[in-house]
């Protein structure tokens, strides 16, 4: 009885812990850089999300992705939609491979980051090229580059959170 | 141990409701109000550094040392009295344009409402050519409101939140604008290009006299810029072959990389 009460107190805290690393997330895609930088700004929210996919699949799911991208669309002022299917698709493909990539070393699973990141600003091209003509130059897949070289340090981070915050025996 | 949540069910369900989104706020337009809350809702996520830093901004005014106020000052005092001085001459040529067009009997008026508007971020992504800045609907922002810096046409509000917007700028490839040479009143559309610095004008035909350095301005057409806002400058003509049409393309006079403060114009106040 008592041990069912822990464990609940434990997922709420979970809880908390992916819903404060989302908004984290949320806040450095806003945080001004100078000009020279931009175009190398990670995509924070979808490695944030893939940390989760990989890490504690049963409760970061498609929907989750659906509604984080939902806000990035609002945040960015484009279609609504439009992120959230990048997400969806993503969060699917690192949740079919979540046992596999817990125990790659990190040089593949910064691989696998960096194809999962070309993967989602590839859909998100594809959209929009369906309304039109998308401006397309070899900077607009540097965010890829960018959050793959990231990886091994947001997988330490929030590992070492989790491990704190969220213990392994209830996940 | 649980399961993961993960069903081809899940994804596809979630997928369709995604297609469903974009293909209803891109046709109909009826997610206008939920962005309107969501908006709302993430405005104090991206105004998070912003606000800080404008506080330090005007902290580091402060703190300027006296005498480059001073100095400062000065100068402003004497770059004022020219520019008066120039604006009387401005003002003797408007009033005389006015009486002109009156004798023409056309309509025109140079007033209209304006609201100064601060970006909050322009940098979200790379590629697109859109900002926020901070005022919204309960400023009176509608869509599709012109927006332009100290230098010329910026482009036009494209979605409206309760405390921001977001602004399409005249050099993404969705935007066109009607406009006018100001040499020979050639009349063109402008459309972005997608680069920072480069329009393109379009719907011209290869005898049109167009050279380098016209000055390119709004010309009113389409009931949705007010006319004479500058565009840009014409930077090159490159002729095309056998009397197709000529690409010219225009240098926005706008500073489309540096502006950070906006005048949102209301035309629809027009007397």
């Amino acid at each position: 009885m008592i041990d069912l009460r822990d464990k609940r107190r434990a997922a709420r805290r979970g809880n908390a812990l992916i819903a404060i690393s989302f908004l984290v997330a949320f806040l450095l895609t806003a945080l001004p850089l100078p000009t020279w930088m931009v175009p190398w700004r990670p995509l924070w929210v979808l490695t944030v999300l893939i940390y989760w996919c990989i890490a504690l699949p049963e409760r970061v799911g498609v929907f989750v992705a659906l509604a984080l991208g939902l806000l990035l669309d609002v945040y960015e002022g484009t279609l609504l939609g439009r992120n959230s299917l990048g997400l969806i698709v993503v969060t699917y493909i690192a949740h079919r491979h979540h046992l596999k990539l817990r125990v790659c070393p990190f040089v593949q699973q910064s691989l696998f980051v960096f194809s999962l990141a070309l993967l989602y600003l590839l859909i998100l091209l594809l959209v929009e090229w369906l309304l039109g003509i998308p401006p397309v130059t070899a900077r607009y897949w540097l965010p890829a580059v960018s959050s793959m070289l990231l990886w091994p340090w947001l997988f330490v981070i929030l590992r070492d959170a989790r491990r704190r915050f969220f213990p392994s025996r209830y996940a | 141990m649980q399961r993961p949540k993960i069903t081809t069910n899940r994804l596809l369900a979630a997928i369709c409701l995604c297609l469903g989104l974009m293909v209803m706020d891109h046709r109909y337009g009826h997610l206008e109000s939920t962005r309107t809350y969501l908006s709302g809702l993430v405005y104090p996520l991206q105004a998070t550094f912003n606000v800080p830093l404008q506080y330090l901004d005007r902290l580091m005014e402060q703190l300027q040392a006296r005498r480059a106020i001073l100095e400062e000052n000065d100068r402003l005092r004497r770059e004022n009295l020219k520019v008066g001085a120039s604006l009387q001459r401005y003002e003797a040529v408007a009033a005389e344009n006015e009486r002109l067009r009156e004798l023409l009997e056309s309509s025109y008026r140079i007033k209209e409402q304006v609201l100064l508007a601060e970006m909050v971020s322009i940098d979200l992504q790379a590629h697109s050519h859109r900002l926020v800045v901070n005022k919204g609907s309960r400023e009176g922002v509608y869509v599709g409101q012109p927006v332009v810096d100290a230098h010329g046409v910026m482009g036009q509000v494209l979605h409206v939140g309760p405390f921001s917007s977001s602004v399409l700028m005249l050099t993404d490839p969705r935007h066109a604008l009607p406009v006018s040479v100001t040499r020979t009143g050639l009349r063109a559309i402008a459309t972005g290009t997608g680069r920072r610095d480069e329009l393109q004008l379009e719907y011209l035909s290869s005898e049109s006299d167009v050279r380098k350095n016209d000055l390119v301005v709004s010309s009113g057409l389409g009931d949705r810029f007010p006319a004479g806002y500058p565009v840009g400058k014409v930077a090159r003509v490159e002729q095309g072959k056998d009397g197709s049409s000529p690409r010219i393309i225009v240098t926005p006079s706008a500073q489309v990389e540096y502006s950070v403060e906006f005048l949102l114009v209301d035309p629809r106040d027009r007397i």
